[in-house]
């Protein structure tokens, strides 16, 4: 089947399962790996919970039912939070991946060498 | 007839022709027609994400829930923006750096079997199709109830026009609607937001007190369990919300509407801002609806509660407002439904015709010009279901089709990009289970069978007692994937699959960005 070059900004060129595995082997591609798997595994773990705690709590507990300023309940503030939780961690995630593009630029830099 | 509503329907759909008109010119590539050649920003990116996202289930649905049911309509929007968070940090990046133009292409990059390619398209069909039926039942609903003209002849002029807008402009076209839309439906919305907040002399608080005296729920209105009672019930609700987006689709194929991951990354961003924003609002819609229009005009118009946000916009801003509110809820569902259509007919000319069918050498001439057949003849298809769907909750099919992409694409995305041993085995399984357990329960729900007459479709006790089926079928996609790839891992070698450092170091670095 013919390749077609897709309209990245970088040229084409197919490596062999070979060149694949002693990049995927590297330092710099380990160490890539490594920062963004410390990056997203705890952060989406953190995001799951704190997204599921709502409907758990509002389920099965009427905690959320109390009042947290006049008529504003905290269920209301826990919904809010969750925005806030969202943006924060886009963000936060956005700030952190130029390290990742940055690595991955390296890596790319070393295999067109 | 709304004289006012029908010229600004008129001034919608001359606006999204003149947009069609432009993008036809440079449609004559499967690149251009596709993906809009790979060349959208991330700005316009992400307003194009939001305006295919924000459907009219979020604008008109959410807003009635809220204003009839409380704090459980707002679940909805908690679950469809957190979702972002699933496609930022998993999804969009490395789809963006293994994919070409669909779902399937991605998937295919590991497993080079025309069965694998050929069960990811026609999920892709099977999702896109519900979820249109979904759009196209609710702007027949809408338009009659705004212009008077009947459902039927209303279906099919929102089908003319999709069919229009994606045969002639592709993605160019879909995704400037679809940018167009997101501009609109945020002005409208910002518009009534401050208009209600004026009415509550711009205090919060004063709104939920005024809001609980106002409805008749009385206090149960600001509590959650007015609409939920039941809390797997809502467990498998928000799962479905939040893992549901990462595999629509629709929202999938966005991705590769930008050069490389690096933008795919941004335009999840400002999406997540504008939907966050958006969603954010929903809350002043219902509540505003709550209290200035009242529980028995809102269900008086429509039971479901969608002409919340219309007739508010009545209540605060007399017709010219309405006639407006209309139009962007209008426009919103042109938006959506063209980028479902696109969506559809890229996974059959793409993925059936040229790859199956044709192994990849169809000219591009004939990859366009069936991309443009199969955009008919699935807005045929969808306009005939429609027309049929006429009486069915839109509300339970859009979630169906949340469930099935959480249930049979997730599962798939997930495991192919994270786990060596994932075998063409298991990606078969997973897509096959989590389509039919999410279907299949569906089909046996309390949407289906109700022991109430006028509930649901038939009379008859529900054999599965959940409303939505995520939490049973999304941890069985999963499983099933799990299960289909150990019990085959003998026999996995013979697959034409490739090694997963490839997949790895693409997936991560964007390096080789081609397909097959």
């Amino acid at each position: 089947m013919v390749s077609k070059p897709l309209t990245a900004d970088r040229k084409r060129q197919k490596l062999t399962p070979a060149q694949y595995s002693s990049i995927a082997k590297s330092d710099q591609f380990r160490k890539l790996i490594r920062i963004k798997k410390t990056f997203i595994i705890p952060f989406t773990i953190f995001f799951l919970c704190f997204y599921f705690a709502l409907p758990i709590l509002t389920s099965y507990t009427n905690i959320l039912n109390h009042s947290f300023y006049g008529s504003i309940t905290w269920a209301w503030v826990f919904a809010f939070l969750q925005f806030i939780m969202t943006w924060a961690l886009c963000m936060i995630y956005y700030k952190k991946a130029a390290k990742f593009d940055e690595i991955s630029h390296q890596i790319i830099a070393e295999k067109e060498r | 007839m709304n004289t006012a509503a029908f010229m600004m329907f008129l001034v919608i759909v001359a606006l999204t022709l003149v947009i069609t008109y432009w993008a036809s010119k440079k449609n004559n590539s499967p690149s251009e027609f596709y993906t809009a050649g790979g060349g959208l920003t991330g700005w316009q990116n992400g307003m194009a994400i939001a305006g295919d996202y924000m459907s009219a289930a979020s604008f008109l649905g959410i807003a009635g829930s809220i204003a009839l049911a409380g704090f459980d309509g707002f679940f909805y929007s908690i679950g469809f923006l957190v979702a972002y968070l699933v496609v930022l940090f998993l999804v969009a990046e490395p789809l963006r750096n293994l994919g070409k133009y669909t779902f399937a292409d991605m998937i295919a990059v590991r497993f080079k079997t025309a069965k694998i390619r050929g069960f990811a398209a026609f999920n892709t069909m099977v999702i896109s199709i519900f979820y249109m039926i979904a759009q196209l039942v609710g702007a027949g609903a809408l338009i009659k109830l705004l212009l008077g003209i009947d459902f039927a002849t209303s279906v099919i002029i929102v089908g003319i026009l999709m069919t229009v807008y994606v045969t002639f402009g592709g993605m160019h076209a879909t995704s400037w609607v679809q940018i167009t839309k997101a501009v609109l439906l945020m002005a409208g919305t910002l518009l009534i937001s401050i208009l209600v907040l004026h009415k509550f002399n711009w205090s919060i608080t004063g709104m939920f007190d005024q809001v609980k005296e106002a409805t008749p729920l009385q206090e149960k209105f600001l509590h959650p369990g007015v609409k939920y009672k039941d809390g797997l019930d809502t467990l498998s609700l928000t799962m479905g919300l939040v893992l549901g987006t990462a595999g629509l689709p629709h929202i999938l194929v966005r991705f590769f509407t930008v050069k490389n991951a690096k933008i795919a990354r941004s335009s999840v961003v400002y999406a997540t801002w504008i939907i966050g924003l958006f969603y954010v609002m929903t809350i002043f819609l219902g509540f505003g609806a709550a209290a200035f229009v009242g529980n028995s005009d809102i269900t008086a118009a429509d039971k479901a509660g969608n002409m919340a946000a219309p007739l508010l916009a009545q209540a605060l801003g007399g017709n010219m407002l309405f006639a407006f509110v209309s139009a962007v809820a209008f426009a919103t569902i042109l938006a959506v439904v063209a980028g479902l259509v696109l969506t559809a007919a890229a996974a059959f000319s793409h993925d059936f015709y040229n790859q199956i069918l044709r192994k990849g050498k169809a000219t591009e001439k004939q990859q366009v010009n069936m991309a443009r057949y199969a955009s008919i003849g699935i807005s045929v298809i969808s306009i005939i279901l429609a027309l049929f769907a006429q009486n069915l909750n839109v509300a339970f099919l859009v979630s169906l089709a949340f469930a099935v992409a959480a249930s049979a694409n997730l599962p798939v995305i997930l495991y192919t990009i994270f786990w060596k041993r994932f075998n063409t085995n298991g990606a078969i399984w997973a897509m096959v289970v989590g389509l039919i357990v999410s279907v299949g329960l569906v089909i046996v729900s309390p949407n289906v069978f109700h022991p109430e007459a006028g509930k649901a479709m038939f009379v008859g006790e529900p054999w599965f007692p959940l409303t939505t089926p995520g939490i049973v079928s999304i941890p069985l996609g999963f499983l099933a994937g799990f299960m289909g790839t150990m019990l085959s891992r003998k026999t996995g070698k013979a697959d034409h699959q490739v090694e997963f450092d490839e997949i790895l170091v693409r997936s991560n670095t964007g390096m080789d960005n081609t397909v097959m």
